[in-house]
Protein backbone atom coordinates (compact mmCIF):
# COMPACT_ATOMS: atom_id res chain seq x y z
CA UNK A 1 0.00 0.00 0.00
CA UNK A 2 1.21 3.54 -1.17
CA UNK A 3 2.31 5.69 1.75
CA UNK A 4 -0.42 8.11 3.13
CA UNK A 5 -0.18 11.62 2.08
CA UNK A 6 2.04 14.07 4.34
CA UNK A 7 -0.56 15.35 6.93
CA UNK A 8 -2.95 12.49 6.04
CA UNK A 9 -4.87 14.63 3.10
CA UNK A 10 -3.50 14.53 -0.20
CA UNK A 11 -4.36 18.65 -1.08
CA UNK A 12 -6.68 18.90 -4.12
CA UNK A 13 -6.67 22.53 -5.13
CA UNK A 14 -7.35 22.13 -9.12
CA UNK A 15 -10.26 23.82 -10.25
CA UNK A 16 -12.07 21.63 -13.38
CA UNK A 17 -15.40 21.92 -15.32
CA UNK A 18 -17.38 24.62 -14.41
CA UNK A 19 -15.31 25.72 -11.19
CA UNK A 20 -12.78 26.74 -13.31
CA UNK A 21 -14.45 28.66 -15.67
CA UNK A 22 -15.69 30.85 -12.89
CA UNK A 23 -12.46 30.79 -11.50
CA UNK A 24 -10.66 32.17 -15.01
CA UNK A 25 -13.39 34.95 -15.26
CA UNK A 26 -12.84 35.92 -11.70
CA UNK A 27 -9.11 36.15 -12.50
CA UNK A 28 -9.82 38.92 -15.24
CA UNK A 29 -11.17 41.30 -12.60
CA UNK A 30 -8.95 41.24 -10.06
CA UNK A 31 -4.92 42.14 -9.88
CA UNK A 32 -2.82 40.27 -11.35
CA UNK A 33 0.85 39.20 -9.98
CA UNK A 34 3.29 37.90 -12.70
CA UNK A 35 5.47 34.48 -11.52
CA UNK A 36 8.76 33.25 -12.14
CA UNK A 37 9.20 29.99 -13.98
CA UNK A 38 9.64 28.89 -10.48
CA UNK A 39 6.99 30.47 -8.31
CA UNK A 40 4.57 29.16 -10.99
CA UNK A 41 5.31 25.84 -10.69
CA UNK A 42 5.69 25.79 -7.25
CA UNK A 43 1.58 27.05 -7.59
CA UNK A 44 1.23 23.80 -9.78
CA UNK A 45 3.04 21.83 -7.04
CA UNK A 46 0.71 22.86 -4.52
CA UNK A 47 -2.27 22.54 -6.29
CA UNK A 48 -1.84 18.98 -7.28
CA UNK A 49 -0.82 17.57 -4.18
CA UNK A 50 3.08 17.52 -4.46
CA UNK A 51 3.37 19.63 -1.51
CA UNK A 52 0.99 18.29 0.92
CA UNK A 53 -0.23 19.33 3.00
CA UNK A 54 0.33 22.25 2.16
CA UNK A 55 -3.04 24.64 0.00
CA UNK A 56 -0.71 27.58 -0.54
CA UNK A 57 2.39 29.97 -0.15
CA UNK A 58 3.53 29.64 3.58
CA UNK A 59 2.12 32.28 5.90
CA UNK A 60 4.31 33.92 8.68
CA UNK A 61 3.77 31.29 11.30
CA UNK A 62 4.46 28.42 9.16
CA UNK A 63 7.18 30.41 7.73
CA UNK A 64 8.45 30.75 10.95
CA UNK A 65 8.36 27.56 12.16
CA UNK A 66 10.14 25.94 8.93
CA UNK A 67 13.29 28.21 9.13
CA UNK A 68 13.40 27.69 13.70
CA UNK A 69 11.89 23.80 13.92
CA UNK A 70 12.12 22.39 9.84
CA UNK A 71 8.05 21.86 10.50
CA UNK A 72 4.90 23.72 10.12
CA UNK A 73 3.09 25.24 12.91
CA UNK A 74 1.13 22.50 13.29
CA UNK A 75 3.76 20.24 14.31
CA UNK A 76 4.17 18.08 10.44
CA UNK A 77 7.82 18.03 9.51
CA UNK A 78 8.66 20.64 6.57
CA UNK A 79 12.22 21.51 5.64
CA UNK A 80 12.10 23.85 2.45
CA UNK A 81 9.77 27.20 2.72
CA UNK A 82 7.67 27.44 -0.38
CA UNK A 83 7.19 31.13 -0.68
CA UNK A 84 5.79 33.92 -2.29
CA UNK A 85 7.69 37.16 -2.50
CA UNK A 86 5.96 40.47 -3.97
CA UNK A 87 7.35 44.06 -3.78
CA UNK A 88 6.29 45.74 -0.82
CA UNK A 89 3.56 48.42 -1.49
CA UNK A 90 1.73 45.95 -3.51
CA UNK A 91 1.78 43.55 -0.68
CA UNK A 92 0.38 46.26 1.13
CA UNK A 93 -2.52 46.99 -1.39
CA UNK A 94 -3.44 43.48 -1.45
CA UNK A 95 -3.67 41.64 1.77
CA UNK A 96 -6.81 40.22 2.16
CA UNK A 97 -7.98 40.00 -1.32
CA UNK A 98 -7.97 37.75 -3.89
CA UNK A 99 -5.33 38.01 -7.11
CA UNK A 100 -4.72 36.45 -10.38
CA UNK A 101 -1.42 34.48 -10.97
CA UNK A 102 0.19 34.59 -14.22
CA UNK A 103 2.72 32.72 -16.16
CA UNK A 104 4.33 34.89 -19.26
CA UNK A 105 0.84 36.95 -19.01
CA UNK A 106 -1.36 33.32 -19.04
CA UNK A 107 -3.90 33.08 -16.10
CA UNK A 108 -4.00 29.89 -14.47
CA UNK A 109 -4.81 31.02 -10.67
CA UNK A 110 -6.21 32.48 -7.66
CA UNK A 111 -4.40 33.40 -5.01
CA UNK A 112 -5.97 34.81 -1.57
CA UNK A 113 -3.69 36.80 0.08
CA UNK A 114 -4.07 35.52 3.88
CA UNK A 115 -0.85 37.40 5.20
CA UNK A 116 1.96 39.47 4.21
CA UNK A 117 5.13 39.80 5.91
CA UNK A 118 8.77 41.09 5.95
CA UNK A 119 11.27 38.32 5.29
CA UNK A 120 15.30 38.65 5.55
CA UNK A 121 17.09 36.54 2.91
CA UNK A 122 19.92 36.37 4.56
CA UNK A 123 18.21 35.02 7.77
CA UNK A 124 16.10 32.59 5.00
CA UNK A 125 19.44 31.41 3.34
CA UNK A 126 21.17 30.64 6.47
CA UNK A 127 18.89 28.26 7.99
CA UNK A 128 17.98 26.42 5.24
CA UNK A 129 21.49 26.40 3.21
CA UNK A 130 23.67 26.27 6.42
CA UNK A 131 25.21 29.29 4.60
CA UNK A 132 24.79 32.78 3.17
CA UNK A 133 27.52 32.40 0.86
CA UNK A 134 26.41 33.67 -2.38
CA UNK A 135 28.51 31.47 -4.31
CA UNK A 136 26.18 28.77 -3.22
CA UNK A 137 23.39 28.27 -6.11
CA UNK A 138 20.54 27.62 -3.68
CA UNK A 139 21.29 30.96 -2.19
CA UNK A 140 22.13 32.92 -5.24
CA UNK A 141 18.39 32.23 -5.89
CA UNK A 142 16.61 33.30 -2.97
CA UNK A 143 19.03 36.85 -2.78
CA UNK A 144 18.21 37.40 -6.15
CA UNK A 145 14.31 37.01 -5.14
CA UNK A 146 13.28 41.20 -5.65
CA UNK A 147 10.57 41.36 -3.34
CA UNK A 148 10.67 42.73 0.45
CA UNK A 149 7.40 41.03 0.90
CA UNK A 150 6.21 37.40 1.40
CA UNK A 151 2.55 36.51 0.77
CA UNK A 152 0.70 33.48 2.24
CA UNK A 153 -2.46 32.28 1.11
CA UNK A 154 -4.44 29.66 -0.75
CA UNK A 155 -4.06 29.07 -3.97
CA UNK A 156 -6.62 27.24 -6.35
CA UNK A 157 -5.56 26.60 -10.28
CA UNK A 158 -7.77 26.29 -13.42
CA UNK A 159 -5.47 26.25 -16.11
CA UNK A 160 -2.24 23.82 -16.04
CA UNK A 161 0.46 24.89 -16.56
CA UNK A 162 2.46 23.58 -19.67
CA UNK A 163 5.30 20.57 -19.85
CA UNK A 164 7.48 19.63 -22.62
CA UNK A 165 7.66 16.06 -21.08
CA UNK A 166 3.58 16.03 -20.83
CA UNK A 167 4.17 11.96 -21.71
CA UNK A 168 6.27 11.91 -18.32
CA UNK A 169 4.26 14.01 -15.93
CA UNK A 170 2.16 12.43 -13.36
CA UNK A 171 0.72 13.61 -10.19
CA UNK A 172 0.41 12.46 -6.70
CA UNK A 173 -3.10 10.87 -7.17
CA UNK A 174 -2.46 9.39 -10.54
CA UNK A 175 1.36 7.61 -9.43
CA UNK A 176 -0.94 6.50 -6.59
CA UNK A 177 -3.61 4.36 -8.42
CA UNK A 178 -1.07 3.32 -10.59
CA UNK A 179 1.14 1.78 -7.60
CA UNK A 180 -2.35 0.27 -6.50
CA UNK A 181 -3.23 -1.06 -10.22
CA UNK A 182 0.76 -2.64 -10.25
CA UNK A 183 -0.07 -4.18 -6.97
CA UNK A 184 3.15 -2.46 -5.74
CA UNK A 185 3.14 -2.13 -1.75
CA UNK A 186 6.63 -1.03 -1.35
CA UNK A 187 8.10 1.49 -3.52
CA UNK A 188 11.77 3.29 -3.13
CA UNK A 189 11.67 6.54 -4.69
CA UNK A 190 14.85 7.98 -6.48
CA UNK A 191 15.20 11.66 -6.75
CA UNK A 192 17.67 12.83 -9.67
CA UNK A 193 19.17 15.77 -11.50
CA UNK A 194 21.62 13.74 -13.74
CA UNK A 195 22.07 11.67 -16.36
CA UNK A 196 22.58 8.32 -14.74
CA UNK A 197 25.76 6.76 -14.31
CA UNK A 198 26.68 3.21 -13.50
CA UNK A 199 26.66 4.43 -9.23
CA UNK A 200 23.17 5.69 -9.82
CA UNK A 201 22.33 1.82 -11.74
CA UNK A 202 23.79 0.30 -8.48
CA UNK A 203 21.97 2.20 -5.93
CA UNK A 204 18.14 2.30 -7.64
CA UNK A 205 18.78 -1.51 -8.22
CA UNK A 206 19.66 -2.08 -4.88
CA UNK A 207 16.80 -0.33 -3.31
CA UNK A 208 14.89 -2.63 -6.02
CA UNK A 209 16.22 -5.76 -4.92
CA UNK A 210 13.84 -5.83 -1.65
CA UNK A 211 10.87 -2.98 -2.90
CA UNK A 212 8.26 -4.02 -5.55
CA UNK A 213 9.10 -1.38 -7.19
CA UNK A 214 10.93 1.84 -8.44
CA UNK A 215 9.26 5.64 -8.74
CA UNK A 216 12.39 7.09 -11.03
CA UNK A 217 11.49 11.16 -10.41
CA UNK A 218 14.33 13.50 -12.00
CA UNK A 219 13.66 16.77 -11.17
CA UNK A 220 13.27 19.40 -14.20
CA UNK A 221 13.37 22.93 -14.19
CA UNK A 222 15.51 25.24 -13.06
CA UNK A 223 19.18 24.11 -12.31
CA UNK A 224 22.14 26.10 -11.52
CA UNK A 225 24.70 26.12 -14.48
CA UNK A 226 26.67 23.42 -15.86
CA UNK A 227 24.21 21.07 -14.18
CA UNK A 228 22.81 18.85 -16.97
CA UNK A 229 19.56 20.10 -19.08
CA UNK A 230 16.28 18.29 -18.66
CA UNK A 231 16.27 16.74 -21.89
CA UNK A 232 19.75 15.54 -22.11
CA UNK A 233 18.26 14.07 -18.50
CA UNK A 234 15.13 12.36 -19.73
CA UNK A 235 16.93 11.02 -23.42
CA UNK A 236 19.49 9.56 -20.98
CA UNK A 237 16.65 7.34 -18.39
CA UNK A 238 15.45 6.52 -21.94
CA UNK A 239 18.41 4.66 -22.98
CA UNK A 240 19.40 3.16 -19.44
CA UNK A 241 15.64 1.80 -18.87
CA UNK A 242 14.92 0.52 -22.01
CA UNK A 243 18.37 -1.70 -22.06
CA UNK A 244 19.31 -2.68 -18.15
CA UNK A 245 15.46 -2.21 -15.93
CA UNK A 246 12.79 -5.04 -16.44
CA UNK A 247 9.78 -3.02 -17.40
CA UNK A 248 7.33 -3.95 -14.88
CA UNK A 249 10.18 -2.52 -11.89
CA UNK A 250 9.73 1.01 -12.51
CA UNK A 251 7.78 3.87 -13.15
CA UNK A 252 9.32 7.02 -14.90
CA UNK A 253 7.71 10.10 -14.37
CA UNK A 254 9.33 13.62 -14.60
CA UNK A 255 8.47 16.22 -11.41
CA UNK A 256 8.84 19.97 -12.39
CA UNK A 257 10.57 21.43 -9.13
CA UNK A 258 13.49 23.86 -8.57
CA UNK A 259 16.80 22.25 -7.79
CA UNK A 260 17.78 24.26 -4.43
CA UNK A 261 21.07 22.45 -3.59
CA UNK A 262 19.92 22.63 0.41
CA UNK A 263 21.83 19.44 1.54
CA UNK A 264 20.27 17.90 4.26
CA UNK A 265 17.37 19.90 4.14
CA UNK A 266 16.08 19.38 0.95
CA UNK A 267 17.12 15.35 0.87
CA UNK A 268 13.86 15.46 3.40
CA UNK A 269 12.18 17.79 1.12
CA UNK A 270 12.49 15.01 -1.25
CA UNK A 271 11.38 12.21 0.90
CA UNK A 272 8.43 14.35 2.06
CA UNK A 273 7.41 14.86 -1.59
CA UNK A 274 8.14 11.46 -2.72
CA UNK A 275 5.88 10.25 0.09
CA UNK A 276 3.09 12.35 -1.66
CA UNK A 277 3.58 10.90 -4.77
CA UNK A 278 2.75 7.19 -2.73
CA UNK A 279 6.62 6.34 -2.02
CA UNK A 280 7.41 4.07 1.29
CA UNK A 281 10.79 4.28 0.40
CA UNK A 282 13.24 7.39 -0.15
CA UNK A 283 16.78 6.48 -1.55
CA UNK A 284 19.47 8.90 0.27
CA UNK A 285 22.50 8.74 -1.67
CA UNK A 286 25.92 10.21 -0.63
CA UNK A 287 26.01 14.48 -0.26
CA UNK A 288 21.71 14.05 -1.57
CA UNK A 289 21.20 17.63 -3.02
CA UNK A 290 24.34 19.01 -1.68
CA UNK A 291 26.72 20.91 -4.01
CA UNK A 292 30.65 21.99 -3.99
CA UNK A 293 31.69 20.75 -0.86
CA UNK A 294 28.91 22.84 1.44
CA UNK A 295 28.12 19.61 3.16
CA UNK A 296 29.57 17.04 4.70
CA UNK A 297 29.04 13.40 2.31
CA UNK A 298 26.74 12.21 4.60
CA UNK A 299 25.47 15.33 6.29
CA UNK A 300 21.78 14.17 4.57
CA UNK A 301 21.48 11.28 6.86
CA UNK A 302 21.77 13.27 10.20
CA UNK A 303 19.17 15.17 9.39
CA UNK A 304 16.53 12.44 9.02
CA UNK A 305 17.69 11.43 12.59
CA UNK A 306 15.55 14.83 13.27
CA UNK A 307 12.19 13.06 11.90
CA UNK A 308 11.03 9.91 13.57
CA UNK A 309 7.33 11.04 11.75
CA UNK A 310 8.45 11.14 8.34
CA UNK A 311 6.06 8.74 7.46
CA UNK A 312 8.55 7.55 4.74
CA UNK A 313 11.56 5.11 5.26
CA UNK A 314 15.11 6.78 4.08
CA UNK A 315 16.95 4.34 2.39
CA UNK A 316 21.03 5.07 2.80
CA UNK A 317 23.13 3.97 0.22
CA UNK A 318 26.70 4.11 0.55
CA UNK A 319 28.79 5.92 -2.71
CA UNK A 320 29.20 3.25 -5.24
CA UNK A 321 32.53 2.75 -7.41
CA UNK A 322 33.80 -0.08 -9.60
CA UNK A 323 36.17 -2.48 -8.16
CA UNK A 324 38.75 -4.73 -10.66
CA UNK A 325 38.94 -7.24 -8.10
CA UNK A 326 35.51 -7.73 -7.12
CA UNK A 327 34.62 -6.81 -10.81
CA UNK A 328 31.71 -5.17 -10.68
CA UNK A 329 30.06 -1.90 -8.97
CA UNK A 330 30.47 -2.21 -4.91
CA UNK A 331 30.23 -0.16 -2.32
CA UNK A 332 32.58 0.17 0.62
CA UNK A 333 30.77 -1.73 2.91
CA UNK A 334 30.90 -4.82 0.50
CA UNK A 335 34.03 -4.46 -1.05
CA UNK A 336 37.28 -5.28 1.28
CA UNK A 337 39.73 -4.25 -1.72
CA UNK A 338 41.88 -1.16 -1.23
CA UNK A 339 42.01 2.12 -3.33
CA UNK A 340 44.30 0.80 -6.04
CA UNK A 341 41.51 -1.50 -7.36
CA UNK A 342 38.70 1.08 -7.21
CA UNK A 343 38.00 3.31 -10.08
CA UNK A 344 35.78 5.77 -8.25
CA UNK A 345 32.71 7.61 -10.89
CA UNK A 346 33.02 10.84 -11.43
CA UNK A 347 30.64 12.97 -12.65
CA UNK A 348 33.26 15.34 -13.31
CA UNK A 349 35.12 12.69 -15.15
CA UNK A 350 31.87 12.00 -16.90
CA UNK A 351 31.17 15.46 -18.07
CA UNK A 352 35.00 16.00 -19.25
CA UNK A 353 35.04 13.10 -21.78
CA UNK A 354 31.25 13.84 -23.05
CA UNK A 355 32.36 17.28 -23.57
CA UNK A 356 35.27 16.08 -25.95
CA UNK A 357 33.06 14.31 -27.56
CA UNK A 358 34.21 10.93 -26.46
CA UNK A 359 32.60 7.73 -24.63
CA UNK A 360 32.88 7.43 -20.90
CA UNK A 361 34.70 4.69 -19.57
CA UNK A 362 31.97 1.39 -18.98
CA UNK A 363 33.11 1.20 -15.47
CA UNK A 364 31.46 5.15 -14.99
CA UNK A 365 28.27 5.21 -17.74
CA UNK A 366 26.57 2.47 -19.56
CA UNK A 367 27.40 2.79 -23.62
CA UNK A 368 23.83 3.63 -24.58
CA UNK A 369 23.26 6.25 -22.56
CA UNK A 370 26.42 7.75 -23.34
CA UNK A 371 25.77 7.74 -26.73
CA UNK A 372 22.68 9.40 -26.51
CA UNK A 373 24.51 11.98 -24.58
CA UNK A 374 27.31 12.34 -27.28
CA UNK A 375 24.10 12.65 -30.21
CA UNK A 376 23.12 16.25 -28.01
CA UNK A 377 26.54 16.99 -27.42
CA UNK A 378 26.17 20.63 -28.02
CA UNK A 379 22.84 20.72 -25.47
CA UNK A 380 23.97 18.55 -23.08
CA UNK A 381 24.05 21.03 -20.01
CA UNK A 382 22.52 24.35 -18.64
CA UNK B 1 15.16 37.76 27.35
CA UNK B 2 11.13 38.18 28.31
CA UNK B 3 10.66 37.70 24.66
CA UNK B 4 12.53 34.73 24.28
CA UNK B 5 10.59 33.44 26.88
CA UNK B 6 7.45 34.60 25.77
CA UNK B 7 8.01 32.83 22.63
CA UNK B 8 9.04 29.45 24.61
CA UNK B 9 5.69 29.77 26.58
CA UNK B 10 3.70 30.13 23.20
CA UNK B 11 5.72 26.94 21.24
CA UNK B 12 5.40 24.62 24.33
CA UNK B 13 3.25 23.04 27.14
CA UNK B 14 3.72 21.03 30.11
CA UNK B 15 2.74 17.36 30.61
CA UNK B 16 2.66 15.27 33.43
CA UNK B 17 4.43 12.00 33.78
CA UNK B 18 5.29 10.13 37.01
CA UNK B 19 8.88 10.90 38.50
CA UNK B 20 9.77 7.56 38.18
CA UNK B 21 9.36 7.59 34.62
CA UNK B 22 10.64 10.56 34.52
CA UNK B 23 14.45 9.12 36.04
CA UNK B 24 14.22 6.01 33.82
CA UNK B 25 14.36 8.48 30.55
CA UNK B 26 17.18 10.22 32.52
CA UNK B 27 19.00 7.80 32.83
CA UNK B 28 18.34 5.89 29.15
CA UNK B 29 19.18 8.80 27.78
CA UNK B 30 22.59 9.82 29.10
CA UNK B 31 25.32 9.62 26.68
CA UNK B 32 23.12 9.46 23.62
CA UNK B 33 22.18 12.54 21.60
CA UNK B 34 19.09 13.13 23.13
CA UNK B 35 19.59 16.49 25.36
CA UNK B 36 17.21 16.06 28.17
CA UNK B 37 13.83 14.06 28.89
CA UNK B 38 11.94 16.40 27.22
CA UNK B 39 13.33 16.05 24.16
CA UNK B 40 13.10 12.42 24.28
CA UNK B 41 9.64 12.05 25.23
CA UNK B 42 9.08 14.65 22.36
CA UNK B 43 10.43 12.36 20.16
CA UNK B 44 9.14 9.44 20.89
CA UNK B 45 5.67 10.88 20.69
CA UNK B 46 6.16 12.37 17.29
CA UNK B 47 6.85 9.08 16.27
CA UNK B 48 3.87 7.06 17.75
CA UNK B 49 1.47 10.17 17.05
CA UNK B 50 2.26 9.58 13.53
CA UNK B 51 1.86 5.88 12.86
CA UNK B 52 -1.31 6.39 14.81
CA UNK B 53 -2.62 9.44 12.05
CA UNK B 54 -2.02 6.90 9.35
CA UNK B 55 -5.45 5.20 10.03
CA UNK B 56 -7.37 8.28 9.29
CA UNK B 57 -5.88 9.28 5.83
CA UNK B 58 -8.90 10.21 3.35
CA UNK B 59 -8.80 9.00 -0.30
CA UNK B 60 -8.85 11.88 -2.13
CA UNK B 61 -9.94 9.98 -5.39
CA UNK B 62 -13.49 9.47 -6.49
CA UNK B 63 -14.78 6.03 -8.23
CA UNK B 64 -15.09 8.46 -11.16
CA UNK B 65 -11.53 10.11 -11.50
CA UNK B 66 -10.24 6.90 -10.81
CA UNK B 67 -11.27 5.11 -13.84
CA UNK B 68 -9.99 8.68 -15.67
CA UNK B 69 -6.96 7.97 -14.36
CA UNK B 70 -6.47 4.34 -15.43
CA UNK B 71 -7.64 4.96 -18.30
CA UNK B 72 -5.02 7.87 -18.91
CA UNK B 73 -1.98 5.62 -17.42
CA UNK B 74 -2.89 3.17 -19.87
CA UNK B 75 -2.70 5.70 -23.23
CA UNK B 76 0.64 6.89 -21.39
CA UNK B 77 1.81 3.24 -21.33
CA UNK B 78 2.20 3.16 -17.59
CA UNK B 79 -0.23 0.16 -17.75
Amino acid sequence: MAAPPHGGRLVNRVARGARAERLAGEANDVPTIELSEVQAYDVANIAHGVYSPLEGFLTENDYVSVLKEGRLSNDLPWTIPVVLDVEQPLARELLGSDVALSLNGVRFAIMNIEDAYVWDKKEMAAKVFGTADPSHPGVQLVMSSKGQVLVGGKVEQFVELPEPFERYRLWPKETRVLFEQLGWRTIAAFQTRNAPHMGHEYIMKSALSFVDGLLINPLVGWKKPGDFRDEAIVTAYEALLNNYFPRQSYVFSVLRMPMRYAGPREAVHHAIVRKNFGATHMIVGRDHAGVEGFYGPYDAWKEFEKYPDLGITPLFLREAFYCSKCGGIVNEKICPHDESYRVRISGTEIRKALLRGEVPPPTMMRPEVARVLLSMRDKLFV
Amino acid sequence: MEGVERERRNRYTTVSIPVPLYERIKSLIAGTGFTSVSQFVTYVLRDIVSEMEKQKVQDAVSEEERKEIVEKLRRLGYL
